[in-house]
């Protein structure tokens, strides 16, 4: 592993996470919502409801105007929680929230780069610390410019972890590897989020591929949207992560003015549990 | 700020115009984007490309167009002598089919099947639909709902050319969202889809190709004010949008210190009527990273991109090349704005006193032209980038001066 990568990144609580669940057997189940979608007050019920009801890791979403990789029911989300008046300072503030109730669920922020930067990216990282951040994943900072924020964030300990597709060939295999920390992310199809679903035989070899070259452990996202789905990636990776299946879940809670209908948090944790019984049960 | 020997080596290998620029795309797309520079890189090198270009541009297109002395207009403002470089009567009649060649015949180099491409007013649209009919590749031309509705002539053009115009329903459904949009279809096929991008901004290499491909504006330019006037011009001006025409033509002179230049910014009803009321990205906003690059974008405290507004579509992009933050920053380039009305007077200046109706986006190059040619001698040879033609516009001005066609 990299000489930049600290105690914080190498032995945080995403290391720690794998750790615990590779000791118990099992892959682990990530989940993906927006910050402040809906609105903070629903966000918050179902983030903090989320690890009971089974994930194991957090990704929360940091709303950008413009997010250029992901479909339609991410983009309605993200466009959400910008209505409801989520910046990245109340994003941070969730995840303080958060914090206050759970100590071992990491959180990882994922969004795009330019809120990251208009906040100041030293400024940014050391108000993510503080809040519990554990790492970030930010779509549109490939290798090439691992100087923004990758290099940055790994100083100050906290995860970059680095998306991998099915365009990254051998050669940029190693560059995409390098600086990345926490896990890796294999996104299984080329395409945007909420879309396809890939081809369990090829996601399998994917994940084989990435295996032979990394101790990281390996997660695999993009066209989950069922418990059967997400049973059939935790067989041949680490992590199956869900993102738009759950978004769509919550956008189907709210009422003809955009607003939360009562039981919409539940609702939402309800399907988590299907997932997370997905998952727990697929190597058994 | 030091003063680097040349102006025209940029960028750096890694598409950095000073701190703007870069490549700043999703991991998926990145392959792709490295693809593009080494085929573009090969092409530069094989003189074969340069002849195709040429030979296009001059049968197709039928350059070179004229550098026309805008005599009347010259006595009208009582100043500088104005010269037009007439763009606008270009094949498709904008600048925009210039980079539509060069980038089309990359393309089929590459092997590509497919060519997506975004657009604003419809200009970039329908020069890329021509160039695909003639190339016979499939053509899919995404625009915001928006713009479709007030640009409807032009998205009739892309039908009967033979493009599938895609509606953008997200965000404000204007320029930046077809972009994004675009960018959505790239990373979803990425094994023979060509993304054809409009203007001298999106990821390295872009803006430089699409600068390189438009700086026959400038080249010319060059040669014909040598053939008229035995010397360089003094002053340039050009519109700015994404970049591409100001870049074209103020390429081949960077290295020059006799000749100004100055780039007009959009400032819709004015820039000091707060940042949702203009598109000037430079003179009202700051440094960013969208669609690929490190540029000035008009956003908010937060970072969150900021819808623009000018009367012409082809302005309203909330970002600019990174080229021109950079040419801004070390004031190599002047940058400044013209407002709706500026332009619409500029606009109707123009046709009466040249016959010439030119595009919107034009005209706000010759609404600086108005007021600083007054104040210069008579030998202050000007020259201004008459980018395209304004028979799209018809409509919008109609409107706004009230006329119901
Ligand atoms: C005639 C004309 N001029 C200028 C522009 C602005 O683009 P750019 O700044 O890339 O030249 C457009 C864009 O649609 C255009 O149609």
């Amino acid at each position: 592993m990299s000489a930049l990568n600290d105690k914080a990144v190498d032995n945080g609580r995403i290391a720690r996470r794998f750790a615990a669940l590779k000791a118990e057997g099992r892959a682990g189940l990530v989940t993906f919502i927006t910050a402040g979608d809906p609105d903070l007050e629903t966000c918050r019920a179902v983030l903090h409801g989320l690890p009971a009801a089974g994930a194991d890791l957090i990704e929360l979403g940091l709303p950008f105007s413009d997010p250029m990789a992901d479909g339609p029911a991410i983009q309605a989300a993200s466009l959400r929680a910008l209505h409801a008046g989520t910046t990245a300072r109340k994003t941070l503030d969730l995840v303080r929230g958060f914090r206050a109730t759970d100590a071992d669920t990491p959180i990882i922020l994922m969004g795009y780069y330019n809120p990251i930067h208009a906040y100041g990216v030293d400024r940014f990282l050391a108000d993510a610390i503080e809040a519990g951040v554990d790492g970030l994943i930010v779509v549109d900072l490939p290798p090439e410019e691992d100087e923004e924020l990758c290099i940055p964030a790994l100083k100050a300990g906290v995860n970059f972890i680095r998306l991998a597709t099915p365009t990254t060939d051998e050669k940029r295999l190693p560059a995409v590897l390098q600086n990345t920390s926490g896990f890796v992310y294999y996104v299984s199809i080329a395409g945007i989020t909420g879309t396809a679903s890939a081809d369990n035989a090829a996601v399998g070899a994917a994940v084989d591929r990435l295996k032979s070259r990394t101790d990281l452990p390996v997660a695999v996202g993009f066209g989950i949207k069922t418990p059967e789905q997400a049973a059939n990636i935790a067989r041949v990776a680490d992590a199956a992560v869900v993102g738009s299946a759950i978004v769509t879940r919550l956008a189907d809670g709210l009422d003809a003015d955009g607003k939360a209908r009562p039981g919409l948090a539940e609702d939402v944790l309800g399907f988590v549990r299907e997932l997370a019984g997905g998952v727990r049960g697929a190597r058994a | 700020m030091t003063r680097p020997n040349t102006f025209r080596s940029g960028p750096d290998e890694r598409g950095h115009f000073g701190i703007y620029g870069g490549r700043f795309v999703a991991e998926t797309l990145m392959p792709l984007i490295l693809e593009v520079e080494k085929a573009y890189r090969e092409a530069r090198a094989d003189p074969a490309f340069e002849g195709a270009i040429r030979e296009q541009l001059k049968q197709y297109v039928g350059r070179p167009n004229p550098l026309y002395y805008a005599e009347r207009l010259t006595e009208k403002l009582g100043g500088a002598k104005i010269y037009f470089k007439r763009e606008e009567l270009n094949h498709t009649g904008a600048h925009k089919i210039n980079n539509c060649i060069g980038q089309i015949l990359l393309a089929r180099r590459m092997g590509k099947k497919r060519i997506i491409a975004e657009t604003g007013a419809g200009q970039h649209g329908v020069a890329t639909a021509t160039v695909c009919a003639l190339f016979d590749m499939p053509c899919v031309i995404y625009m915001g709902e928006t713009d479709i509705a007030r640009q409807q002539p032009n998205v009739f053009r892309m039908k009967l050319l033979g493009a599938e115009v895609v509606p953008v329903t997200s965000g404000a459904r204007t320029l930046k969202d077809a972009m994004n949009e675009a960018l959505r279809d790239w990373v979803t096929n990425v094994a023979d889809t060509y993304y054809l991008i409009g203007t001298a901004a999106g990821p390295h290499p872009y803006p430089a190709m699409v600068r390189d491909f438009q700086s026959v504006i400038g080249d010319e330019v060059r040669v014909q004010m040598q053939e008229l006037e035995g010397r360089l011009p003094d002053s340039l001006v050009a519109c700015v949008g994404g970049g591409s025409n100001a870049i074209g033509l103020f390429h081949p002179f960077l290295d020059d210190p006799s000749v100004q230049m100055v780039a007009v910014e959009a400032a819709g009803h004015g820039i000091d009527k707060g940042p949702l009321a203009h598109a000037a990205s430079i003179t009202g906003g700051r440094p960013g990273v969208l669609h690929g690059n490190r540029t000035y974008l008009l956003q908010d405290e937060d970072g969150q991109i900021l819808e623009g507004h000018s009367i012409s579509a082809g302005l309203d992009y909330p970002g600019v090349g990174p080229e021109h933050s950079w040419l801004h920053d070390i004031g190599r380039v002047e940058y400044v704005s013209a407002t709706d009305q500026e332009t619409l007077d500029a606009f109707q200046l123009c046709a009466r006193t040249e016959g010439i109706i030119p595009a919107l986006e034009s005209a706000h190059a010759l609404a600086e032209i108005v007021k600083r040619a007054p104040k210069l001698p008579k030998d202050h040879l000007m020259v201004l980038c008459l980018s395209g033609r304004g028979d799209k516009d018809i409509f919008s001005v109609a409107q706004h001066l009230g006329v119901k066609l």
